[in-house]
């Protein structure tokens, strides 16, 4: 959008000392842990969600390696050796889903880049974020307290009667989990307000990015699901702790009552991962392609129809636990029908890249490995939605696949997309562009030699969450394993070439990609306030006409309509 | 922005008051308010969900079992519970005139009314934690806990407390058992173990059936009913609590003479929260006490 931003003042300049950033205004430990600007806590949030994203990897890692043979590489030969693979896989799906997939997207990217491009200061309630923050301290901690004390061993949907059953500590990782869930309220109530109230003026709401709409969908499901996990778990641990008995058959109460409860948050919220996911790819797809992107409007309205539909299929997740024919078929039908506004956004992707000028970097290569490997894990989540092969399919590895395609395939590669695309924004430093084209391609090849041989285990019939299986899956399961260790590396590679960019990496111009959005049109790093001036907004999100490349500054500037502007970021 | 405001403060203006309490990132205290009001709303909004949960659950068991709740809710006692009404109510209203009295400025009202509402809070508390003591003495708890017949102390307190409707408990069983009541259950009563499929595919359980007549004189699972209703007013009665620490907190700032014309955010803000509270309870009472 053409905007009157950046025009630094003399009034500026007095206050910011040349190459001041939200990174160094302020200093000490303190300066960072009672911080309420919303891009360090965003940062706080991308430490500690790469933190638990490191251990849950690790805990899958575990997970390959025990399937290797037949038998069990790890734990083997007594009921407590599978116990603690129960407790393993339990803690790899808690960490993934409660710790980085439903916090970190929002939480690291949405903080950082949502105020950024609305044109905001900061959010609606800086301090509201600061305790969502701790909140997600506090509940990691309780669960890593309670896996010290006991790990739970119930699968992390601590389905009925066994989570009532089991002598693990599970009051410890349901409360650590229900912080988590009001942390996660906090910062979709934040979002929320913040979208509502603080847009620039001129930035009406069919000027927003597609990230900005893909985190409104989000940020609704957030306050609209999570209350009622929470009343959930709480229900969980009355159970547990009075023996209330409204979940337990032996008390005349009915577990299947759980799982309706979990899944009325759960299924909405494998949409709290996917959509902000859906936002990033959406703005690298458009910049990268250089063409504004196509059906702008049924990409925001996509997004709303899945945040509205996601919360009226959670009912597929009980096909075969003695729900009534007809719901079956309701909800089967319902889950169809969420395939639509997710089509819609993947072709409006495709002919955003129609006759664009696609330049392939690190983070459009993430974009593209997020069409391919969430349409796969979208269509075969029609397969599981469809009754007839649910029946055949439930509880097996195909349903392991199916949420690994959209969850890691989907949800993770496009968060790494995002974080290379707004890693020069966040620290001012462009990493190893080389190095960040080989991992993309290595974590490609890594995800589906993973996940696509458990499609046909679980096509065959090998059940999930079993230490051991026949000896006919093991050739898939060391395939399995190897695609697991590629991503391993991976991993290990990224890490080591962006710690390195940290340090050495050559220094980001104000906009290095040419976005049009608002987001790119300060300094890298932004300042603590953002904006020197309040930006005036006259046009959609998405043009690329007014811009070109300067070799000088490493980035874009706008030719039109004030050329002096373009030096002003890249100059420090 | 802010910095301006406090440079000159002499005569405190509405206007003057309200730049001092804007944040930085706002423009003008309007849009600070309305920020505020709209976060405000959302997080009631969610308040209501959390207690969904809890009213979902009371419709499930209470469509499948009526008669249990129709059983059960007689030892709850609705004069307790009227008053209870009453007093939440009536600290609703002064939190509505407390409210006022923050725009208009009336210090003194305002620490008033802001009394009385903490003062209804209690009084809600101390009338229900009565309730729960009774309750807790003659065992009428939840799950496990559940166990009057065989140590209720005072064999007499079983008598239920409002007048019973025509029809024998014995009779209520029996409709539920044919179908009549539970046609479509598919919780198994106490003692059978885990739901299974639906009991309208599985033939009828002699078991049941031949203790219901033997045991006769009340339903099976009552202490559904009584996991339920703790839980609802429990959650509730929690929320009073929080909402009398907020209450206090208004009171401190109410006393430091920090709200007016200018700046009442804090007070409405609280105060919608306490009129959720006292709708909440507007729910609870009619569905656990009023039962017929």
């Amino acid at each position: 959008m053409t905007t009157t931003t950046v025009d630094i003042g003399e009034h500026a300049r007095e206050e910011i000392p040349v190459g001041g950033n939200y990174l160094n205004q302020g200093k000490g430990i303190k300066s960072w842990l009672f911080t309420l600007d919303h891009k360090r806590i965003g940062l706080m949030y991308l430490i500690s969600g790469l933190t638990m994203f490191f251990i849950g990897g690790m805990l899958a890692m575990v997970i390959r390696t025990q399937l290797l043979v037949p038998n069990g590489l790890i734990f083997h030969g007594s009921y407590e050796a599978y116990k603690h693979y129960n407790q393993v896989f339990t803690l790899h799906g808690i960490i993934m889903v409660f710790m980085v997939l439903v916090p970190i997207p929002p939480g690291a990217l949405g903080n950082f880049v949502l105020p950024l491009m609305i044109g905001a200061k900061d959010v609606a309630f800086p301090r509201l974020n600061l305790l969502s923050y701790y909140l997600y301290v506090t509940g990691a901690i309780m669960a890593v307290v309670s896996t010290l004390l006991g790990a739970v061993d119930t699968g992390w949907t601590f389905y009925t009667p066994f989570s009532i059953q089991t002598e693990t500590y599970v009051v410890w990782m349901v409360l650590g989990i229900f912080l988590l869930g009001f942390s996660s309220i906090l910062t979709g109530l934040n979002f929320i307000v913040t979208i509502h109230k603080l847009r620039a003026p001129g930035m009406k709401w069919f000027r927003m990015p597609v990230f900005v709409w893909a985190s409104y969908a989000t940020s609704i499901i957030q306050v609209a699901a999570t209350p009622v996990l929470g009343v959930t778990l709480l229900l969980l641990v009355a159970e547990r702790v009075m023996g209330v008995g409204i979940f337990n058959s032996a008390l005349g109460g009915d577990p299947v009552l759980f799982q309706d409860f979990f899944w009325f948050y759960s299924h909405p919220a494998v949409y709290i991962m996917i959509l902000p996911a859906m936002g990033i790819v959406g703005e690298i797809i458009t910049v990268f392609s250089r063409k504004p992107i196509f059906g702008y409007k049924f990409i925001v309205m996509s997004s709303l129809a899945i945040a509205l539909i996601g919360f009226v299929v959670w009912g597929h997740h009980l096909f075969v636990n003695g729900q009534s024919a007809e719901w079956d078929a309701i909800f089967s039908f319902m889950t169809f029908f969420v395939a639509v506004p997710s089509a819609v956004k993947v072709f409006n992707w495709l002919a955003t890249m129609y006759k664009g000028a696609i330049s392939l970097t690190t983070p459009m290569l993430y974009a593209l490995s997020f069409i391919v490997l969430f349409t796969i894990g979208g269509f075969t989540g029609v397969i599981l939605g469809a009754l007839a092969t649910n029946v055949v399919l439930h509880d097996t590895y195909f349903v392991v696949a199916h949420f690994h395609y959209v969850m890691m395939g989907g949800t993770i590669i496009a968060f790494i997309g995002g974080l290379h695309y707004w890693w020069p924004k966040m620290f001012g430093r462009m990493y190893n562009e080389t190095l960040g084209r080989i991992t993309c391609v290595m974590l490609f090849i890594g995800i589906n030699l993973t996940f696509f041989p458990q499609f046909i285990v679980g096509a065959e019939g090998m059940p999930r969450r079993y230490a051991t299986y026949l000896p006919q899956y093991q050739p898939y399961m060391i395939a399995s394993t190897v695609g697991a260790y590629i991503q391993l590396a991976a991993f290990v590679l990224m890490a080591g070439y962006l710690i390195h960019s940290l340090v050495r990496g050559k220094k980001a111009a104000a906009n290095p990609w040419g976005a049009s959005t608002l987001d790119w049109s300060m300094a890298s790093p932004p300042t603590t306030g953002n904006f020197q001036q309040m930006p005036v907004v006259t046009q959609g999100p998405y043009h690329y006409e007014d811009m070109e490349y300067d070799g000088r500054l490493g980035g874009f500037v706008h030719v039109e309509p004030v050329p002096a502007l373009a030096g002003v970021g890249a100059g420090h | 922005m802010s910095e301006n405001a406090i440079a000159t403060l002499t005569l405190a203006s509405p206007e003057e008051v309200a730049g001092r309490h804007l944040a930085h990132h706002f423009d003008t205290p309007q849009q600070q308010f309305d920020s505020g009001k709209l976060g405000m709303w959302l997080f009631l909004g969610t308040e209501f969900l959390l207690f969904s949960g809890l009213f979902c659950a009371y419709a499930v068991y209470r469509m499948l079992h009526p008669q249990i709740f129709i059983y059960a809710s007689r030892y709850l006692d609705p004069v307790s519970g009227a008053l209870c009404t009453l007093v939440l109510v009536s600290s609703g209203f002064t939190m509505a005139w407390a409210i006022r009295c923050a725009q208009l400025g009336k210090r003194t009202a305002l620490i008033i009314a802001l009394l009385l509402t903490i003062a209804g809070g209690f009084g809600f508390l101390v009338i229900h934690g009565y309730e729960y003591f009774e309750e807790y003495q003659q065992h009428l708890m939840w799950g496990t806990h559940y166990h009057p017949a065989v140590n209720a102390p005072r064999q007499q307190v079983m008598v239920p407390k409002s007048g019973a409707v025509g029809g024998s408990w014995s009779q209520l069983n029996q409709l539920g058992k044919q179908g009549y009541l539970v046609a479509h259950s598919n919780i198994a009563p106490a003692a059978i173990g885990p739901a299974g499929p639906a009991l309208a595919q599985r033939p009828a359980d002699p078991v049941t059936a031949a203790s219901v007549t033997a045991a006769a004189s009340q339903p099976h699972n009552v202490q559904i009913f009584f996991g339920i209703y703790f839980l609802m007013t429990g959650l509730h009665s929690i929320h009073v609590i929080v909402g009398i620490i907020l209450l206090t907190y208004l009171l401190v700032r109410a006393i430091r003479k920090d709200f007016g014309p200018g700046y009442y955010a804090p007070v409405d803000f609280i105060g919608l929260y306490w009129g959720v509270v006292d709708m909440i309870w507007m729910f609870l009472f009619p569905l656990l006490y009023l039962i017929h």
